[in-house]
């Protein structure tokens, strides 16, 4: 971590908060980062929001309570947070500032580097091109993961959100190349962050993942940190040693409520549901260090998770979201009280740069194909399930009823799949086709008879 | 900045532009910082803040503490810092080398960057650059202000032209040779002014010009749905409305690519890196089909992508508007995309938020409105000082949070624009693109332009975009119907109605970006595809008089007069025309079945 200067100020002005004001500081710089000594010889620590003239505005990490103005001292750093980067992540459990809590040594490394991290040139961006396999059947099929991508997960409180993007983060490949998890956990109870611990041992062991886990009973404004720190290690995993990382960030809720905090406490004007008008700036300072970059090996793709509050998709933190990343897989209530998981809402959900990243020369040479049909085919079908709601199952059409089949089929034979339950693409697509061949061949229209034939549609 | 040069005008300089003595930071809050006054400070002049000289613009000067945004990241800034005041305001350094480039939101070029961009590391490019320069006047011939001096090649197909600029004017004392010229050397002296191929323009002071014109020429965008239902003239405003999904950075990719302007600026303010960097490679692999040239050659990029520095994103919207206006000056038509002017915008309220400034609705600051307006204001139609006819279209996106069409910005907007082109959700997931509502936008341009499509030599373009609209609102009142009792429950004539709405919606609006033949579209393909509907239509009203049943028409495969704008190229009226013969011919044979 970053070090600190030899210079203690103690005139500690207000305490409100998250916030602490010091008075008489000299060359404090906005941004810095700053270690706070107790008197009872606890360390805390912070960030510098605003200095003016000689007073310097704090946001304090771990809170301020227990805090005596008259018993507290300050030491800034004399520049902005920075940790260390490399290999050495790899394989630890850390809290939400990046503090070992696997019983070994501080994480060591061979440079540091600060954790606002800075803008990828946008002439340097190299359109990203080449999918992340999740293994999970309808993610792979309908809204391929690519790699340089940024793609969130919407979903409500009470569903299975967690398991996937544990599953996700547990299955993931890139073909083959070298492949990297940082899990950054966000407010998660000490169940959940047990739950997601045991479900990534394996590749934790494998020396494929760092974990940063800010637990429920963390200090809130903690978790400002804890994405710019996994954002950080991943860059610097990706790019400095060229391998594909995965970021999964959970639950972005819960970052946006520890900026809400801090912005509330400092007394600026709120915009829409009293989340400071420069979330999306924030939320696209952090989703935007996903990305490849031109002649440099390696990548970073982000999958942020978010719980939508009353599952309104036009909250801030999902909408805002939505703006700035390449699409959004949403989940269902509805699935998932049929019992199955993961419960993805496939028309709802889309992944904007799977034109490019799935496909002859990525995938499979069918699979966007398939992808197109699947989707025109679950529109028909809902239409038909609407429909058969208003006047009855009876008064349908044979080639209606054959859509409720193929709905059904959808989503036993081919969404749902066990938590544990690796599908290799050419099995995806394989039961992709199964369930299409469901249907007549007149409604697959959208695939090309060669293919059709290959497959053994049924003829006419 | 490097756009620093000499500071015209500022009483107390150094030889490089600024006070005498720095003077100190005194407080930091991101990008907002506060320094102390020294003379020779004025409003909106550049300030270089701290060793690593971050660029910052004055906002606020009050009783001696000027107040100053900052354009990038401002960590370990403290107060005691040196802060020295340049003396001029905040310009763009415009030049031919515009053309093809790729720069941030303070027009620094970005090719010359590293694969981060670091604070304080402003790129400097290549200023090594080399123009063939053609001279079109001689020595001691008088000229004015905005005249043509001479003509810069070297970019591609756009002729540029070297002007007397504004102000300045006389006698031509020295004229340089047709040769190649360093983008930086005197190509003319005038009235003991020297002209140079680049100049330094500020940002937020519009260009002057002779007179503003009426708008009249239509422009061509190539989409169906806008050149069809909601065309823009020459000189226009637009805004798109859309919430996230809708398809609004393709349809502007679209217009930035296909439309008939002669320079396109595309200001991404605030927008994705890998959007960014698509439009980048596509418009460097894409070929204008107009000049045989690539597209980037007419196209001036300004990337400011949302995790840039915030405050930047505020000054790219006027960095583009000078761009445009100073290829409007040559007598160019040009047209500026800004996508999104509501990242702007929120510049603009994070920043007043952290001034304390009272605020208005949603937290936006109270002059939100006079800004939105004062921007699009920069668009229009004109005289040039030289006597030219140039053009600035403006068109800017519109992201409404959570899709809500009455926030401030979207709700500002509309005020201002002259045409509007509302994205609808609904149309999105139905994958209809380009997502263009028929029912929520407008173009108070349609009027205008009318009398020139007669001139052009087609006087039905009026007459055939009211039979549209007429048909699409009349679909879509009897869908509403149709959802309560039933399509069988409608009378014929009106069943056809609700046909025709759906021949017009796929037969026509619809259009994919995708697509290698549809994805441009020319006004004699348009027209035609609109006639064979309307053919279709028509016919299909004779054949239901005739006593077909309606059921029977509906059902009757109209894929050739629907697959007609895939299956013709983008130009080939012909095609489609054989296309709808064949689809009267096939109709015809109902009625024999009846």
């Amino acid at each position: 971590m970053t070090g600190l200067g030899e210079i203690e100020y103690t005139a500690i002005r207000e305490l409100r908060g998250p916030l602490a004001v010091v008075e008489g500081v000299a060359g404090v710089g906005w941004d810095e980062f700053v270690r706070i000594t107790l008197d009872s010889g606890e360390q805390r620590h912070g960030l510098v929001l605003e200095v003016d003239r000689g007073l310097a505005v704090v946001q304090v990490l771990e809170d301020t309570a227990g805090m005596d103005p008259a018993r507290v001292r300050m030491a800034f750093a004399g520049e902005p947070l920075r940790v260390p980067v490399g290999s050495g992540w790899l394989g630890r459990v850390c809290n939400g500032r990046g503090e070992p809590i696997d019983g070994g040594p501080p994480v060591f490394g061979s440079a540091t580097a600060a954790v606002g991290g800075n803008p990828i040139n946008p002439v340097r961006r190299e359109p990203p091109a080449e999918p992340v396999l999740t293994g999970v059947g309808v993610v792979d099929a309908l809204t391929t993961l690519v790699r340089g991508q940024k793609l969130p997960v919407f979903s409500v409180a009470g569903l299975p959100h967690l398991e996937l993007a544990a599953q996700v983060a547990a299955q993931s490949t890139a073909a083959g190349e070298a492949f990297s998890v940082v899990f950054a956990g966000m407010g998660l109870t000490h169940a959940d962050a047990s739950f997601v611990r045991d479900a990534l041992e394996e590749r934790s062991a494998a020396g494929e993942l760092v974990l940063l886990l800010n637990t429920a009973d963390d200090p809130v404004i903690e978790r400002i940190l804890t994405p710019r720190i996994a954002l950080t290690v991943a860059e610097h995993l990706a790019f400095g040693s060229g391998r594909h990382v995965l970021v999964v960030m959970t639950d972005m809720t819960s970052y946006a409520e520890a900026l809400r905090e801090v912005s509330a406490a400092r007394g600026e004007i709120p915009a829409r549901r009293a989340y400071p008008g420069y979330l999306y700036s924030d939320l696209a300072s952090l989703y935007e260090r996903c990305g490849r970059i031109r002649g440099r090996p390696g990548s970073v793709t982000v999958l942020p998770v978010l719980t939508m509050p009353a599952g309104d998709i036009t909250h801030p933190v999902p909408d805002l979201t939505g703006y700035i990343t390449e699409g959004q897989i949403v989940l269902s209530r509805e699935t998932h009280a049929q019992g199955v998981y993961p419960p993805v809402d496939a028309l709802s959900s889309l992944s904007r740069l799977m034109r490019k990243g799935a496909g002859p020369g990525r995938t499979r040479p069918d699979h966007l194909d398939v992808a197109a049909q699947m989707l025109a085919a679950l529109a028909r079908a809902r239409q038909v399930r609407e429909l058969a709601d208003l006047v009855g199952q009876a008064a349908l059409s044979p080639a209606d009823h054959r859509y409720l089949d193929f709905d059904e089929a959808f989503l036993r034979r081919f969404v749902h799949q066990r938590l544990d339950e690796l599908r290799t693409l050419d099995e995806t697509l394989d039961s992709a086709w199964q369930v299409l061949l469901t249907l007549p061949r007149s409604q697959l229209a959208m695939l090309p008879s060669a293919l059709l034939d290959a497959h053994g549609a049924e003829r006419g | 900045m490097g756009t620093v040069k000499s500071a015209p005008g500022a009483a107390i300089v150094t030889p490089d532009g600024g006070p005498e003595r720095p003077c100190r930071v005194l407080r930091v809050a991101g990008p907002l910082v506060e320094m102390e006054y020294a003379a020779g400070t004025a409003m909106y002049d550049v300030v270089s803040l701290g060793e690593a000289g971050l660029p910052g613009e004055v906002v606020a000067i009050k009783g001696g503490v000027v107040t100053v945004q900052a354009y990038e990241y401002t960590g370990g800034l403290a107060p005691g810092h040196s802060a020295r005041p340049l003396g001029m305001p905040l310009a763009a350094r415009l030049g031919p080398g515009l053309l093809g480039g790729i720069f941030d939101g303070l027009l620094r070029p970005l090719s010359g960057s590293g694969d981060w961009l670091l604070p304080g590391a402003g790129a400097t490019g290549d200023a090594e650059r080399r123009w063939r320069f053609t001279p079109r006047v001689t020595a001691g011939e008088p000229v004015s202000e905005g005249e043509v001096l001479g003509e810069i090649r070297g970019t591609g197909p756009v002729c540029l032209r070297a002007l007397v600029p504004p102000g300045a004017g006389g006698a031509v004392e020295r004229i340089a040779p047709e040769e190649e010229h360093h983008e930086d050397a005197v190509v003319a002296v005038v009235g003991g002014t020297q002209v140079r191929m680049t100049a330094d323009w500020p940002i937020r002071r519009p260009r002057p010009v002779r007179e503003r014109l009426s708008a009249q020429q239509p422009l061509n965008t190539g989409q169906r749905a806008i050149d069809l239902l909601f065309p823009v003239a020459r000189g226009s405003t637009v805004a798109v409305p859309g919430g996230f999904g809708t398809g609004k950075t393709m349809l502007l990719q679209q217009i930035a690519k296909w439309c008939d302007a002669d320079v396109i600026v595309y200001v991404g303010c605030g927008e994705r890196g890998n959007e960014m960097a698509d439009v980048i490679t596509e418009l460097a692999a894409l070929e204008d089909p107009r000049t045989g040239g690539r597209l980037a050659d007419r196209t001036v990029t300004i990337a400011n992508t949302s995790n840039m520095p915030m405050m930047a994103r505020e000054a790219s919207i006027y960095t583009g508007a000078t761009v445009a206006e100073y290829f409007r000056d040559m007598g160019l038509d040009v047209v500026v995309i800004a996508d999104s002017t509501s990242r702007w915008a929120e510049a603009l309220r994070e920043f007043a938020s952290r001034t304390g400034a009272l605020p208005a609705e949603e937290g936006y600051p109270a002059g939100l409105a006079s800004a939105i307006a004062a921007f699009y204001e920069r668009a229009g139609a004109v005289t040039t000082l030289g006597g030219a006819r140039g053009s600035v279209t403006v068109i800017g996106a519109v992201s409404p949070p959570g899709g809500d069409m009455t926030e401030p910005v979207t709700a500002h907007t509309e005020r201002f624009v002259r045409c509007l082109w509302t994205l609808d959700r609904d149309l999105a997931y139905a994958r209809h693109y380009p997502a263009v509502s028929w029912a929520g936008s407008f173009s108070r341009d349609a009027q205008i332009l009318a009398p020139g499509y007669t001139a052009a030599g087609d006087p039905a373009l009026s007459a055939r975009r009211a039979r549209a609209a007429g048909l699409l609102a009349e679909a879509d009142r009897l869908a509403d119907l149709v959802d309560l009792i039933g399509i069988t429950a409608l009378p014929d004539q009106e069943r056809v109605s609700v046909l025709a709405g759906r021949l017009m919606r796929e037969g026509v609006l619809q259009q994919s970006a995708l697509s290698a033949q549809d994805s441009y579209c020319g006004a004699d393909k348009s027209a035609a595809l609109v006639e064979a509907v309307l053919a279709v239509v028509d016919r299909c009203r004779e054949l239901v008089d005739a006593g077909v049943p309606a059921a029977a028409v509906e059902e009757a495969d109209f894929g050739p007069l629907l697959r007609a704008r895939e299956d013709a190229g983008p130009n080939d009226a012909a095609g489609v025309a054989t296309r709808r013969d064949a689809m009267l011919a096939a109709l015809a044979g109902l009625q024999e079945a009846a």
